[in-house]
């Protein structure tokens, strides 16, 4: 199967700071590849750079064949990519239901309408016509996933789904990753919860400052490895090879 | 009663300042940018409307049709090309690019109509009033300009909260970055909320026109009123921006009963004291910006 | 001290600017600075008087573009409202001038009585941040405007003309009124110059440079800004009594006409905002269009206004800072470089010192940031 996101040598500075260096990395379609590292270990702006929210100082993101490099956000939207950024970023002063038909702007043709994402989270249909400033932090999670999906996606990338869920709300959502990717759907999530992350994801990459320092499935990996590339302990040696 | 009267009168000219106001709280509550050349722009509408009537050969109550949605391309092409680029380049840029604007449009009409003042004439509506009592009588003129004052301004809600794009003007105004995720392209955005301030200020220079003489150099009083209004109202409510045209209005037309210094002072003042006690305005929105 | 060299410039006094790697070539500048005064001093006694009264309009124009930069380049202020000091600076000439003191003695009481009005003014706007900040300066300048005219003393709307200078002929008033200006200038280029080297300058690049780490000392930016608001105030006063004595007439609609705003904004954008230098480039620029395009009425303005918007776009440095990142030179350093990355340590040029190596968009903290890769580090 040929990969639906193809992300090369791919650096990205923060001004002075290379805060991504030289990473490589596929999804598939119907797959969850999970990110993991410490704080700024550069999986947010990695997410971001793949969204065209930053623009990278070296390499390249192809996206169904497609280089995508120089596109901007909302062509990259276009073409079915779709960010659930961290810290979600609602509209504050739409209505929740609002801010779901937002996300549908693109205009993509697909399955998803607010009927299905309130069926996804059936509490939003009662609160569909409160602001959204005023739901919870998980709520307002599953609304920014919601919003996300309005655009019909084929790449849907995650960033710290799990900050502050509760649990119940975070269990909801990972249940539902299942189903989503069983229609087609490609995954990147960035998951600071590693356990949760392997648990769910087919594969996993490790980032340590921006590098790439493991990579592989979760069955091939020992906890042992993941540690020391987690926390950069240990010989750290970096073992990439990993069949794309 | 003739207290009564300067009140009345005061609304009714509240509807002009507001009609200034309304298209820079949108600017500002959108994209955080006061355009300083909004005024000078409403006076560039009269000159337009004086050089349209005759050409068109369109009575001067129905030139709108044409000088309004001309500033809404105006608008556009000037937030994105002008505009948009000093965004880019930071907050202050923005500011002064706007003024370098205001300064260059002044001195252009300055070149071509020289300083003549001109008026549009809506023909019988301008000399005929309504009658209320012996002492309150209300020019049909006025009315005309607070009944499209309030018109413009429910169009502008409507179309804020019913239409998709409206809808995505909102949206980016609250968080740029998530409307980029969503698939909008927020300089389009941003240039079409330009575009509906160039067009309400199109309205508002008209109705200037109609209502009083208007000279080259006069856009920079109306850039002040309209953003007085803004603040007092509390900025990103346009209902606000309507009662703070009014509060303006009122000022105006009881400081004239003093003098005419006063009149044209008295709003500068109450806008200056709602600074100093309420910075954030009267009815303030929770933060847009 | 090193790499001295002399450079003519296209000021009629022909005089010379220093050029200098060193990183304190302050008293060589301001051993030439003083010999540049010196030159310009002797104008009146070498040429026409048309010239200098243009020289007149010009170091008018110098200080208050001087005035301004210090407000929007140093102190990050918008004003668009100086022309109300200018006003306060010109009125007060006059109004001194109608108790009989001296034209040019009123000077200093038009800087100090701008001066102390300007204090109470800073409690309100100094609260107030961006636009703002730059419409209730304008709206102030305009209540300052219509004030006067309630005194029919001053003359109302038309004006009156300044009395107390009759009794001294035509060419000493001329050679007075261009000293007098001159030394205006000079003195507004002096005070901005020590205001920035001191601690408050210090402060203030502080802010400038990493508004974050600059919170801790808030207290003391906005007394920082506040000593920059008061200073603007009094320079834009001397400004407006040179104004009143060189028309020999003050007349509202022209001391507290924003375009004169328009023109230290244009002066200091063409020129380059946050140098000493920016602003006395930009003011030879102005001075030098106005002259040539002076038959086709404002179109000089128009031209100047459209130049200093596209500048402001696309040249934030403007000339002098062009010049600058080009051949290091300064010659008012004041550039104390502060910046929370660690590694930016090369000071090429004052420009670079003052706008730091990265742009500033805080407006929009989570805009992409426009990153490319860097020669260290590899
Ligand atoms: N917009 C930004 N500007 C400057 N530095 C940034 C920006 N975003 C992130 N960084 C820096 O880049 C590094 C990586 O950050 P990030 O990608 O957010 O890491 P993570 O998501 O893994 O916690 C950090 O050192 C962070 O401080
Ligand atoms: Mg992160």
């Amino acid at each position: 199967m040929s990969a639906l996101l193809e992300v090369s040598d791919l650096s990205v500075h923060h001004g002075q700071l290379e805060a991504v260096r030289s990473v490589d990395l596929t999804v598939t379609a119907g797959e969850i590849v999970a990110m993991i590292g410490a704080n700024g270990a550069g999986k947010s702006t990695l997410l971001r750079t793949i969204a065209g929210l930053h623009t990278p100082s070296r390499g390249t993101i192809h996206f169904d064949g497609r280089d995508v490099t120089g596109l901007p956000v909302h062509a990259r939207v276009a073409a079915g990519i779709a960010l659930v950024p961290e810290g979600r970023h609602m509209f504050g002063s739409l209505s929740v239901e609002d801010n779901l038909i937002a996300g549908a702007y693109s205009r993509r043709r697909g399955p998803w309408t607010v009927d299905k994402v309130v069926e996804l989270f059936p509490w939003i249909g009662e609160r569909r016509r409160q602001q959204a400033w005023q739901l919870s932090g998980g709520e307002q999670q599953a609304v920014a996933i919601g919003r996300a999906l309005m655009s019909n996606p084929r790449l849907l990338l995650l960033d710290e789904l799990s900050l502050g869920l509760s649990p119940i709300a975070l269990g909801r959502i990972y249940a539902v990753l299942p189903e989503l990717v069983s229609a087609g759907l490609g995954v990147l999530l960035v998951e600071q919860d590693v356990a949760q992350a392997l648990s769910v994801a087919a594969r996993v990459h490790c980032l340590l400052e921006g590098r790439q320092r493991l990579s592989g499935r979760p069955s091939e990996l020992s906890m042992s490895e993941i540690e020391a590339a987690y926390f950069g302990t240990g010989r750290a040696a970096a073992s990439v090879g990993e069949a794309q | 009663m003739t207290i009564l009267n300067d009140i009345i009168q005061g609304i009714l000219l509240g509807g002009l300042f507001a009609l200034f106001a309304c298209g820079l709280s949108l600017m500002f509550g959108v994209m955080d940018v006061i355009n300083l050349a909004h005024g000078d722009v409403a006076v560039a509408g009269v000159y337009l409307a004086v050089v349209l009537i005759p050409a068109s050969h369109i009575p001067a109550l129905w030139i709108f049709v044409l000088v309004v949605p001309a500033f809404m391309i105006g608008g556009y092409l000037v937030q994105r090309y002008l505009l948009q680029p000093s965004l880019d380049s930071g907050a202050i840029t923005t500011l002064l690019v706007t003024f370098g604007l205001s300064i260059v449009l002044e001195n252009v009409l300055l070149e071509v109509f020289t300083a003549n003042s001109y008026s549009l004439n809506v023909g019988s509506l301008v000399s005929s009033s309504w009658q209320v009592s012996s002492q309150i009588s209300v020019p049909y003129l006025d009315l005309v300009i607070l009944g499209v004052a309030i018109v413009v301004l429910v169009a502008l809600q409507l179309f804020l909260v019913r239409t998709r794009t409206g809808r995505l003007v909102r949206a980016v105004a609250d968080d740029r970055e998530a409307a980029e995720l969503v698939g909008a392209n927020y300089r389009h955005l941003f240039a079409v909320a330009a575009a509906l301030a160039f067009g309400t200020v199109a309205f508002a220079g008209l109705a200037l026109g109609a209502y009083t003489q208007v000279s080259p150099t006069a856009g920079p009083t109306y850039l002040l009123y309209g953003f007085e209004a803004v603040v007092i109202g509390g900025l990103g409510s346009l209902w606000g921006t309507l009662a703070g045209g009014l509060v303006l209005g009122v000022a105006t037309t009881l400081g004239s009963q003093v003098d005419p210094n006063l009149g044209s002072m008295l709003p500068h003042l109450v806008f200056l004291f709602v600074l100093a006690v309420r910075p954030r305005g009267f009815f303030p929105k929770r933060a847009v910006t | 001290m090193s790499d001295l060299a002399l450079r003519p410039e296209r000021v009629a006094a022909e005089p010379v600017f220093v050029v200098s790697r060193s990183r304190r070539p302050a008293s060589w500048a301001g051993v030439l600075g003083i010999v540049l005064v010196v030159l310009l001093a002797v104008m009146p006694y070498v040429v026409y008087q048309s010239l200098t009264s243009t020289l007149v309009n010009f170091f008018i124009l110098v200080t208050i573009a001087t005035m301004w930069n210090a407000l929007a380049g140093y102190a990050g202020l918008v004003s668009v409202g100086q022309q109300a000091y200018i006003g306060v600076g010109a009125y007060a000439v006059l109004i001194a001038a109608q108790h009989g003191i001296e034209p040019f003695v009123a000077i200093f009481i038009a800087v100090g009585v701008s001066v102390v009005l300007a204090y109470p003014v800073s409690f309100l706007v100094l609260r107030l941040a961006g636009a703002y900040f730059a419409v209730a300066t304008w709206v102030l300048a305009v209540v300052a405007y219509l004030l006067v005219l309630r005194y029919p003393s001053l003359g109302g709307g038309t004006g009156a003309p300044l009395p107390g200078l009759g009794n001294i002929g035509a060419t000493l008033l001329g050679a007075y009124t261009y000293w007098a200006a001159l030394a205006v200038a000079v003195l507004a280029i002096v005070a901005v110059y020590l205001l920035l080297r001191s601690r408050l300058g210090l402060v203030l690049t502080a802010v400038r440079d990493n508004e974050v780490g600059a919170r801790s000392i808030g207290s003391r930016v906005t007394g920082a800004k506040r000593m920059v608001y008061m200073l603007a105030a009094g320079g834009c006063a001397g400004a407006g009594a040179m104004i009143a004595i060189s028309q020999l007439n003050v007349q509202p609609g022209n001391v507290f006409n924003v375009q004169w705003t328009a023109y230290m904004i244009f002066a200091v954008l063409i020129g380059g905002l946050g140098t000493i230098e920016g602003p006395i480039v930009g003011s030879i620029v102005f001075i030098v269009l106005q002259q040539t395009l002076a038959q086709y009425n404002a179109w000089y303005l128009i031209i100047l206004g459209a130049v200093a918007m596209a500048i402001a776009i696309w040249a934030r440095r403007g000339l002098w800072g062009t010049l600058v990142s080009k051949v290091p030179i300064h010659l008012f350093p004041v550039g104390y470089y502060v910046h929370a990355e660690p590694g930016v340590t090369e000071r090429r040029g004052l420009a670079r010192l003052l706008f730091g190596p990265a742009r500033r968009a805080k407006r929009h903290p989570t805009a992409p940031t426009p990153s490319g890769p860097t020669p260290s580090g590899r």
